[in-house]
């Protein structure tokens, strides 16, 4: 379980956290939504002790984040920024092994072989593995970095955005992927989320922020309602159910 | 061919050629006693070694905790840095007080000195929020002027007596290689060399950026101040025996990158310090043995680095 | 009113700056007719004052000119390659024709000095221009690359000494009749202040400039032969004096704004005082000794370069 405590973070004069406090609770897919600006990348960033915040805690498991050292921590928790631009020279494969340095400090065993091996295959990238990351797309470096951190075989997995850059197809693929771990594996999945419909037919939870603030948090059945959308984005958008699936109606 | 065969071969044919180039310095153009010669030659390449390695390899160190392949120590000041502690040391001590202490004391404590202060100044500057490349790069290139002025500034406010004394300090080039540092400086660039060997793998997370490596559990702020102490070590070394040069690391560590195709330490260091001993053992034979130009070297590396500089920029400007 | 206190407090300065020096003159001896007082007065003093003054005042005005032209905060004629190149030309007739008059020397440096901006701008229009700051680091490097070819000549011809001339700005050796070719440095800044409008407008960029019915071209190329002549003949006379051009008019633009025909006159005055300020500093702070006005206006212009950078990280963030 991950429980944040009156987290703030300002950047200058803007206050970018405003009191969050919010639980996440173990297994599932949690996404967080909300429009530019709200504070979802900057929280999921304070989660996963990229970005400290000005107050407040993160507790992972009831251990402060901050406190947890730094090798530690990255054996149950992994993260994945949204932009993710290199100017190391490396092959997938060599960046997925990294996904082994907390465990390996470098020195790779058979069992983490055997890691970097299934985080390929899981992400149906044997083909590329001895490709360098700058002769691949944006999809197949996209898949090259969700590898990494699989192979990193953490219980928390946090992504900004995994869906950034991809195409239907692809992002459609990752999602499933990403249910796949989670089901399969008992992962704890966190992402920030864009599309509204992605966050509604994927997660088990929604997270809703605005302006800094948690506004709401549940089910996608709860979260994906005209009004509580409306506060959310503040725009009037349209909630269909199909199949028992909420799907938002915005393009209009 | 596999990535790593290309790596293994880049390596090979560049160990080749430094043999090639060490074997022509020592051999070419001998006259009279071989045993003088010899002597005489040996000593100074092992000058060269030292401060293509240093050179080298504190460059590839500052391009990976800084992640970017433009920005190297001596564009960013640091050779500067030593040049100004070394005129501070001379005006707060004076140079008969310095003339009685022993050089490598003195090597210390300009060392320690440079250390602290490179370590408060790109603390400030790379440990800061995230800013853009471009205006790292110039903050960096204007601080290197802005500190080699000071040192200039600095020395004219010294009696001529002193800055003569500092002159010698300081103006040595890659012909008069100073013996009594080189020990000093071969034992140390030893150690840094040794310590980095044990920590490849961390410095290739490193190299990640800031985000991945901290994901992977690297202590950012600890291991990037503890790189750009080697970083200082390395430049103090270099440049008390050969003094300052900007482009001549920039000019290695792309060539070496261009060779090997890899990011990883385990390839990259070694093969930027052997290009770097190719580069400047082969460029001291020609120059010295075939035109005669003796300390024109650093004049011609710099003039090649410098298109090399520009080179890059002007690609990464185009993507 | 206000240009006109700036105005009285150069001519103080000018006036002190007469005043220092290795061999002392005094006012009671100058009344009396001593014509060693005299002598030294009109010989040194006078002509070293008046060099300060015009190429003060004339490389900041080039200064300006150029980031209005090239539409950049952070150029200058010594962050272009102008100066290196000018340098580089100077060496070149000290090489081929060492006993040609000074303006033909000082035109030739003025032909390089064009050449040297003309390749800085190649450059520049090779790279597609996001950042502010890549503009000057592409100068900076590339007179590092200029610098090396200079020294390399000057090395093997043995002339580092010549070079060390143009390359500090230094004004000991200023007496009369080496100086007055400042003069003309002057005149082309009159020039560039007459012309002030046309180059505001040539500032806004070319399709701007056009529609508005400017020959663009020409007026660049007007500017830039204004700058290059200007540091050609400061170089040859005085040596380099690094980034005053770029430091005054950026501080007066903080104060006023960027209208080049009301700037042009405080860029003048604030050149011509801040280069007698260094150099009435650099006769005091060392005596009998001097420092060159280059190597303090190089540590205070590096400085204040540096603050302009990380001021404008500050408005960004």
């Amino acid at each position: 379980m991950i429980e944040t405590r009156d987290l703030r973070k300002s950047y200058g004069t803007s206050l970018v956290l405003d009191g969050v406090s919010v639980t996440l609770p173990r297994g599932g897919i949690t996404t967080i939504i909300g429009a530019n600006g709200a504070g979802k990348s900057t929280l999921l960033s304070v989660i996963s002790r990229l970005l400290s915040p000005d107050s407040g805690t993160a507790l992972m498991d009831g251990e402060d984040i901050f406190r947890i050292n730094g090798p530690e921590l990255a054996k149950k928790l992994a993260v994945l920024r949204q932009e993710n631009h290199l100017t190391a020279r490396l092959t997938v494969r060599e960046l997925v092994s990294f996904g082994r340095y907390p465990h390996s400090k470098g020195r790779l065993s058979d069992a983490d072989r055997a890691a970097v091996a299934h985080a390929l295959l899981w992400l149906d990238l044997n083909d590329l593995q001895d490709r360098f990351l700058d002769q691949l797309s944006g999809g197949q470096r996209q898949r090259a970095f969700v590898a990494m951190v699989l192979a990193q075989e953490t219980d928390y997995i946090l992504l900004d955005e995994p869906l950034n850059n991809l195409d239907m197809k692809n992002a459609r693929a990752m999602m499933l992927i990403l249910r796949e771990a989670v089901r399969e594996l008992q992962k704890t999945v966190v992402m920030v989320l864009h599309d509204i419909n992605f966050a509604s037919v994927h997660s088990d939870r929604i997270i809703a922020m605005k302006a800094g603030k948690v506004i709401h948090s549940g089910g996608p059945d709860e979260i994906v309602a005209p009004a509580i959308l409306r506060e959310i984005y503040d725009m009037d958008i349209e909630v269909r159910e199909i199949e028992n699936r909420r799907f938002a109606f915005y393009y209009g | 061919m596999s990535p790593e065969r290309r790596a293994t071969l880049a390596l090979a044919l560049l160990a080749a050629g430094v043999a090639l180039a060490m074997l022509a310095f020592m051999t070419l153009g001998v006259k009279g006693s071989w045993a003088f010669v010899l002597q005489f030659r040996g000593m100074k390449l092992l000058g060269l070694i030292l401060v293509a390695h240093a050179v080298a390899v504190s460059t590839v160190l500052f391009q990976t905790v800084t992640a970017n392949r433009i920005l190297t120590p001596s564009i960013m000041g640091f050779d500067a840095l030593f040049v100004l502690s070394s005129t501070l040391l001379v005006a707060v001590l004076g140079s008969t007080a310095l003339a009685s202490v022993d050089a490598r004391a003195l090597f210390a404590a300009k060392l320690a000195l440079m250390t602290c202060c490179s370590m408060a100044l790109y603390r400030w500057l790379f440990l800061g929020e995230e800013q853009s490349l471009h205006r790292l790069l110039l903050t960096g290139v204007v601080f290197g002027i802005f500190l080699r002025t000071l040192a200039e500034f600095v020395q004219r406010l010294l009696d001529p007596n002193e800055f003569m004394v500092l002159s010698d300090m300081l103006f040595a080039s890659f012909t008069g290689i100073n013996p009594v540092l080189m020990v000093f400086g071969w034992a140390l660039v030893g150690a840094v060399t040794l310590w980095l060997g044990m920590n490849l793998a961390r410095l290739d997370v490193i190299g990640l950026g800031r985000p991945v490596a901290v994901n992977l559990g690297i202590r950012w702020r600890r291991d990037v101040l503890a790189v750009l102490g080697i970083v200082s070590v390395l430049v103090s070394v270099s440049t008390a025996l050969v003094g300052p040069v900007t482009f001549f690391g920039l000019l290695a560590a792309s060539l070496a990158r261009l060779a090997v195709g890899t990011s990883r330490h385990a390839v990259l260091l070694p093969a930027a310090s052997l290009t770097a001993m190719l580069l400047l053992i082969s460029g001291q034979t020609i120059l010295e043995r075939l035109f005669a130009f003796n300390t024109a070297l650093g004049i011609v590396i710099e003039f090649f680095g410098g298109v090399v500089f520009l080179l890059l920029l002007l690609k990464g400007g185009r993507k | 009113m206000r240009l006109g206190l700036a105005f009285l407090l150069v001519v103080v300065l000018a006036g002190i700056s007469l005043w220092v020096g290795v061999s002392g003159i005094s006012l009671a001896r100058l009344a009396g007719g001593d014509p060693r007082d005299w002598l030294i007065l009109w010989e040194s003093r006078v002509p070293r004052m008046l060099a300060l003054v015009l190429s003060g005042a004339a490389m900041a005005i080039a200064g300006l000119l150029m980031q209005i032209v090239i539409r950049n905060r952070f150029v200058e004629p010594s962050t272009t390659g102008t100066v290196e190149a000018a340098g580089l030309g100077l060496l070149v007739m000290t090489l081929m024709a060492p006993g040609a008059p000074v303006i033909v020397k000082m035109a030739v440096g003025a032909v390089f000095a064009l050449g040297g901006t003309g390749l800085f701008l190649m450059v520049l229009r090779r790279v597609p221009l996001r950042d502010q700051m890549m503009v000057p680091l592409i100068g900076i490097i590339l007179t590092g690359v200029l610098h090396a070819v200079t020294t390399f000549i000057a090395y093997r011809a043995d002339l580092m000494q010549t070079v060390l001339a143009w390359t500090q700005g230094d004004l000991s050796g200023v007496l009369r009749g080496r100086y007055e070719l400042l003069w003309l440095g002057a005149a082309m800044a009159v020039i560039a202040w007459i012309a002030a409008d046309r180059f505001t407008l040539a500032g806004l960029g070319k399709d701007m400039a056009t529609s508005l019915g400017l020959a663009h071209g020409r007026v660049l190329a007007l500017a830039l032969v204004i700058v290059s002549g200007v540091t050609a003949v400061v170089v040859v006379t005085v040596g380099t004096i690094p980034f005053l051009g770029l430091i005054v008019p950026n501080l007066v633009s903080l104060a006023m704004g960027d209208n080049m025909r009301r700037a042009v006159p405080w860029v003048a005055v604030s050149g011509a005082g801040l280069v007698l300020v260094c150099d009435i500093l650099g006769r005091i702070l060392r005596a009998p000794y001097e420092i060159p006005v280059g190597t303090i206006l190089g540590v205070i212009g590096s400085f204040t370069f540096l603050i302009l950078i990380l001021r404008r990280r500050r408005d960004v963030a």
